[in-house]
């Protein structure tokens, strides 16, 4: 396929995977001539008509259940909710019903969906478009949350995500839409609950996801330039986490330190760092530490959102201070 | 006599069978509750069973229902096993959903039933979604959604009406208005000129109907079912009713007058049908056989239940999801 970007490798995979299984569909607001908001779903509509490219009416609760009650009787519906915020909107259907479903049924029924809600900052969204709400679907036993950092992952993991018979919250990444990277079309669905190690080190242990991925990896080269190592962990799925992989890292390291963009207070950083001291504390060389927004709804003013985003020089001086403690 | 709609006297029995069923099993049920023989909310059917019946007969065991937390009666009358229930509703081994969902979330796929729901409305939205995945599929079957006028007041339930007109589904909605939403008179909670005009400003054709009465929920069923069947898009049931006991088994009922509640009996479906079938040929030996027989196969439930083991402590970590399921138990 070549060099595509992470827009474009979304709308391959969902393709692709409609052409393979016709009890695929797709339903939300705006995909249709629209092509979804970053153009993640453009022609779609085109090659496979309105009853599976659906356009629907802002009705968030409805596209959720509807998606639920298709799924529960036998297709494979992949919803678009267009900003994680909007997914707050359908969060009883999420929570109360997708996730439970099958459970609370005696596992009569499955829920084959795919919830696609992207998170983060995009350039001045402002409060009610920018979070990044990925620990509150980590918290609800019965979902599978993905978070892909790279075009190829966006291809492999939407993939996974629409063969998965758990629901699946994926959350791409609004700022990552234009990034570019190589795609192989041919590439099977990836694991999930599988990490990635982005880059080896020795020093410490800097797990991320989404869109902290380039940073992180920004800023790990500086480290080098200072002479620290710093190995670098993409989660890619944050339900299950690849916890064999973060532990094998942070027990040759000794130190971790975990970086997102989401609020760092309850993050889904705690848990890392939580799991990682439970089970490693006679390992660790110095605290884990966390990297996260601050508490505050996003602002719009540039100065102040640039406060909510967590530097390249954070991390690095993060991990220059974590050296220096031991 | 005859009948219109494929009606007969042996249909309307059999619907009448049914609904003593479901009489015996809620009665059953908010006893249990109340004597703390069961757990949790136990919402009961009794006095709205004429509605489920006359629907359900008018379905093929392909037809998809959804209903909502007062759903005993619709999975009875789609044809679920009162026993299976029962031990559902214990939360033992062997209930229709291993024990693990309890009164509001019994289902039983194999007859297509999606269940009841905690949550009043998902089940509707659920239900236009089962009909989304008909259409999908070139299904032959068609979808109904019970769902009481409580329901009417949430935003997911006038999103649904709004969606199902908008992709003409095969699906009717039956509003089960028993006038309380939970513990509140709905009049007292809600605007504008009524349910039926909600339905009809969004283009779908409405009945109302009064439902203590069989006949009539029968013909209106059949009417409104073929009409969907046949592709005219969605229709709308309102069927008055009464619900004799509380929101929940357990209910102090400081919202109605109980004089109110006294008066229901007078339009019990279960006793207006029986008069009915008695002019029209059935032996009165035949109904007390008829009755006898349900309470007979509601003891024989509830003895089954009361009985049966739980379910092994393995089960709380079955059917969570599978991704990571071996490493996070």
């Amino acid at each position: 396929m070549g060099v595509i970007t992470y827009a474009q490798a979304a709308r391959l995979a969902l393709q692709q995977e409609m052409q393979r299984d016709p009890r695929v569909w797709a339903l939300g607001e705006d995909i249709g001539p629209e092509g979804g908001v970053a153009g993640q779903y453009l022609d779609l509509q085109r090659e496979f008509g309105r009853h599976r490219i659906v356009d629907t009416p802002i009705s968030e609760s409805t596209i959720m259940g509807s998606a639920i009650g298709a799924a529960i009787c036998g297709t494979r519906p992949v919803v678009e909710l267009r900003y994680a915020d909007f997914g707050l909107c359908a969060a009883d259907e999420i929570v109360n019903q997708a996730a439970k479903a099958r459970y609370m049924l005696g596992g009569q029924v499955r829920v084959p969906v795919v919830i696609r809600q992207p998170i983060g900052f995009r350039e001045g969204m402002a409060a009610q478009h920018s979070q990044s709400t990925e620990a509150w679907w980590v918290h609800i036993p019965g979902l599978v949350v993905v978070a892909p950092a790279t075009p190829a992952d966006n291809h492999a993991l939407l993939k996974a995500a629409i063969r998965s018979d758990d629901p699946v919250i994926y959350m791409e990444h609004k700022e990552l839409w234009t990034t570019t990277g190589e795609v192989d079309a041919q590439a099977a669905p990836a694991p999930l609950g599988r990490a990635a190690i982005r880059r080896e080190g020795g020093d410490l242990t800097l797990v991320t996801w989404s869109g902290m991925l380039g940073d992180s990896l920004a800023a790990a080269e500086a480290a080098q330039s200072k002479g620290v190592s710093v190995e670098v962990i993409d989660l890619r799925t944050l339900w299950p986490w690849d916890r064999d992989t973060v532990f094998d890292s942070v027990a040759r390291t000794g130190r971790l330190l975990v970086v997102h963009q989401a609020v760092k207070v309850g993050g889904f950083g705690a848990e890392i760092t939580a799991e990682v001291a439970e089970h490693l504390f006679g390992a660790l060389r110095c605290a884990p530490r966390r990297l996260g927004a601050p508490r505050t709804p996003v602002p719009y003013a540039q100065p102040l959102e640039a406060l909510c985003r967590v530097a390249p020089t954070q991390i690095v001086s993060s991990a220059l201070a974590m050296l220096a403690e031991t | 006599m005859s009948l219109p709609l494929g009606l007969s006297v042996e249909r309307i029995h059999a619907m009448y069978q049914r609904m003593l069923l479901m009489r015996a099993f809620d009665e059953h049920a908010g006893l249990a509750r109340r004597e703390n023989r069961l757990r949790g909310s136990v919402h009961e059917y009794t006095g709205q069973e004429a509605i489920a019946a006359g629907v359900c007969a008018m379905l093929r065991p392909a037809d998809y229902i959804s209903s909502y937390h007062r759903g005993h009666g619709h999975c009875i009358a789609k044809g679920a096993d009162p026993a299976a229930m029962m031990l559902e509703i214990y939360g033992k081994a062997g209930g229709v959903c291993g024990g693990k969902g309890g009164s509001m979330h019994v289902a039983d796929f194999s007859l297509s039933i999606l269940g009841a729901n905690g949550v009043v409305a998902d089940g509707v939205t659920i239900a236009v979604g089962a009909a989304q995945a008909v259409r999908l599929l070139g299904e032959e079957r068609i979808v109904v959604a019970f769902f009481g006028d409580g329901a009417l007041n949430r935003g997911p339930m006038l999103e649904a009406l709004n969606w199902a007109k908008v992709y003409d589904l095969p699906i009717l909605f039956v509003c089960e208005d028993n006038g309380y939403s939970d513990h509140t008179r709905t009049a007292s909670v809600t605007a504008g000129p009524g349910i039926v005009a909600r339905a009809e400003a969004f283009g779908i054709p409405a009945d109302s109907i009064d439902g203590n009465d069989l006949l009539a929920v029968a013909c209106a069923a059949a009417l409104l079912v073929g009409e969907v069947r046949t592709g005219k898009g969605p229709r709308f049931l309102h069927a008055t009713t009464c619900r004799w006991r509380g929101h929940l088994a357990l209910d102090r009922g400081l919202y109605r007058d109980p004089e109110e509640v006294a008066g229901y009996a007078a339009q019990d479906p279960i006793a207006r049908i029986a008069g009915w079938l008695l002019d029209n040929g059935v032996a009165q030996a035949t109904l007390d056989g008829d009755a006898a027989a349900a309470a007979g196969r509601i003891a024989d439930a509830v003895a089954l239940a009361e009985a049966a083991p739980c379910p092994d402590e393995a089960q709380l970590f079955t059917d969570v999801q599978d991704a990571g399921a071996s490493s996070w138990a």
